[in-house]
């Protein structure tokens, strides 16, 4: 009798201890959660709060003096940079990205595959670095446009190549046979079956990449330098600015009027990389395409 | 066999990746050549990085032009990459593994009775998740300068300063949650529902079937995605290079000194190793590359090989 009055408060207890274990448990996990998101929120808030106050007309419509003036300039080089990385590298990474979604299912699709996700986990100050001993010191092209636009370009073209083939895998094969039956050639069906049906997919893959690019900096350090004035024009020879940059030198500038100028370029890049992720984001999920 | 010349410019395009890839490597390495055969293997484990004289005569050492007294050695580097990375990997598991078990289980049931008018609160959790990893580096650096490094310096850091190794680690550790996490609560909604069930049969509480059932089942996907965060904090730049304090020729004692990791290194480097004018310094610096390119390639093919691997669960029906 005793023994086994013994036997349930021996389990009452352990079923408490079981119980209390794992409110702990979950309290923990939450508080992980919490420290995850906690400091995402931190960030936004800290760079809007400061971004904002530096706000003015000026900043958008002068050019950077030493540490002063405005962002002219940083936002001109980034939008050219960004823009020129993507003109390289849509075409390059969508046409992979069609040949390994439809062509690719063989030995050298998977090597391609392979050798992408290494291009893909390659740090991008060591491509920062390549560019600068190929294209700015042997080829001579000093800090550049064409050298900058290229660097983003190898770096974005593995993510378009990956989602494009992705969203082309989301259409139906009883599509392409219909395409087929009626007579249609290879590039028929990719363009005129395939690509139409997976374009938002494509355009989601093409808007990730310019999030990327515009929020790179590493490797732009060594390839696209620093100017205080607009773009000249020339794809070679000519430095060139780029927000980034404003952030990670100005923020170590003493005043605090480059301090705002850091926060308010951070403030730009933030707005652009959310914004493109957070868009595409609500829209896959509606569409459930990627 | 018949010509596809549509297949063959495809295939040409899709080429040019790799051969971007091997265009990096190759030209690192030959740019790096003459370093390499300088610097010998004693540039891993050499304490000491010294340009030498850039203004004197260069000397000949073994038919190759370098300054006087020069001497490159990246051990301190080395040794502040591998610790930043493992401290911001010691914190950002914990934390990444708790956040994960938390949307994938205790959301879902804390939701179970939300009213009829309340959108569900999961998606929008895991997309913040999401979207810490698309904050730019530059950006954890500004956040790290401006509210961290001011912290640590004034409630932590004996000596004040708030720039050093753990700023560097928990900013990295920010970064790479998500990473972790993402992986790991991908993992955890694709275990079956049998093995759940079964484990609720059996009296578990439910954190018990979290964490004695389903979490040992998505053990290799969850080393996986660690490797994988593992690789993207080696080679994390600017972040790490805006709050670590840039130490050079002095290996960190602890964990407030100011470290160096091979990437925010190379960057550091520009301005000086342009004056070198044997170039001696810009080819130790492509080495350097060389080396950071190993070390993420290896831990990279490592997360890959887990993640791919034939131990990972089967998808729920």
């Amino acid at each position: 009798m005793s023994a086994a009055v013994n036997n349930t408060s021996r389990n009452q207890g352990l079923a408490l201890r079981r119980a209390i274990i794992s409110n702990i448990g979950w309290v923990a996990c939450g508080l992980g959660l919490l420290l995850v998101i906690g400091p995402l929120l931190d960030i936004v808030g800290v760079v809007v709060f400061h971004g904002i106050s530096a706000f003015s007309i000026k900043l958008f419509t002068t050019t950077t003096n030493g540490t002063a003036g405005g962002l002219l300039n940083a936002i001109e080089g980034t939008l050219v940079i960004s823009l020129g990385a993507m003109l390289i590298a849509v075409p390059i990474g969508v046409g992979a990205g069609i040949y390994l979604a439809e062509y690719g299912t063989n030995k050298l699709g998977s090597a391609i595959r392979f050798l992408s996700d290494v291009l893909t986990g390659t740090p991008s100050i060591v491509l920062g670095y390549f560019s600068y001993i190929v294209f700015v010191t042997t080829l001579g092209w000093n800090f550049s446009i064409l050298a900058a636009a290229i660097t983003i370009a190898i770096l974005i073209v593995p993510y378009l190549a990956r989602i494009t083939e992705i969203a082309l895998r989301q259409v139906p094969n009883t599509m392409r046979e219909a395409g087929f039956a009626l007579g249609a050639s290879e590039p028929g069906v990719v363009f005129k079956i395939v690509l139409p049906g997976a374009v938002s997919g494509v355009v989601t893959g093409a808007l990730l990449a310019l999030a990327i690019s515009v929020g790179e900096t590493a490797p732009l350090i060594y390839t696209a330098g620093w100017s205080n004035y607009l773009w000249n024009g020339q794809l070679t020879n000519s430095p060139i600015g780029y927000l980034t940059y404003v952030i990670w030198t100005f923020i170590d500038q003493p005043d605090s009027q480059s301090h705002a100028l850091a926060f308010a370029a951070a403030l730009l890049v933030m707005l652009v990389v959310l914004a493109i992720n957070v868009g595409v984001r609500l829209l896959v999920r509606r569409t459930k395409l990627v | 066999m018949k010509i596809r010349p549509f297949r063959l410019f495809l295939l040409a395009l899709s080429l040019l990746i790799p051969a971007a890839l091997c265009a990096v490597v190759l030209f690192l390495f030959t740019y790096a050549g003459q370093a390499i055969l300088f610097n010998g293997l004693g540039f891993l484990s050499r304490i000491t990085w010294n340009l030498g004289n850039l203004y004197g005569d260069p000397v000949t050492v073994n038919g190759i032009q370098v300054p006087q007294g020069a001497n490159y050695g990246i051990l301190v580097f080395i040794a502040g990459t591998l610790a930043s990375s493992f401290i911001s990997i010691l914190i950002a598991v914990p934390l990444s593994v708790g956040a994960a078990i938390f949307l994938a289980e205790a959301v879902p049931e804390l939701e179970r009775n939300r009213p009829r008018w309340m959108p569900p609160v999961r998606p929008a959790l895991s997309m913040l998740v999401e979207l810490v990893a698309v904050v730019p580096s530059v950006v954890f650096g500004l956040w790290g300068v401006a509210v961290l490094v001011p912290f640590i310096g004034k409630y932590l850091a004996p000596s004040g300063s708030g720039y050093g190794l753990l700023s560097a680690s928990i900013v990295l550790a920010l970064m790479i949650t998500p990473i972790i996490a993402t992986t790991l609560l991908d993992s955890l909604m694709q275990v079956a529902k049998e093995n759940r069930e079964s484990a609720f049969a059996l009296g578990a509480t439910h954190f018990e079937v979290v964490s004695k059932v389903m979490l040992p089942m998505v053990r290799t996907t969850l080393i996986g995605g660690i490797v994988l965060a593992l690789g993207r904090a080696l080679g994390e730049t600017m972040a790490v290079l805006m709050v670590s304090g840039g130490a050079i020729n002095i290996l960190p004692t602890s964990i407030f000194s100011p470290v160096s990791t091979i990437a925010s290194f190379i960057v550091s480097q520009l301005d000086s190793a342009e004056s070198d004018p044997t170039n001696m310094a810009v080819r130790s610096l492509a080495e350097i590359a060389l080396v950071l390119f190993i070390i993420t390639l290896a831990v990279n093919a490592t997360a890959k090989l887990l993640t791919s691997g034939a131990l990972n669960v089967r998808s729920r029906k």
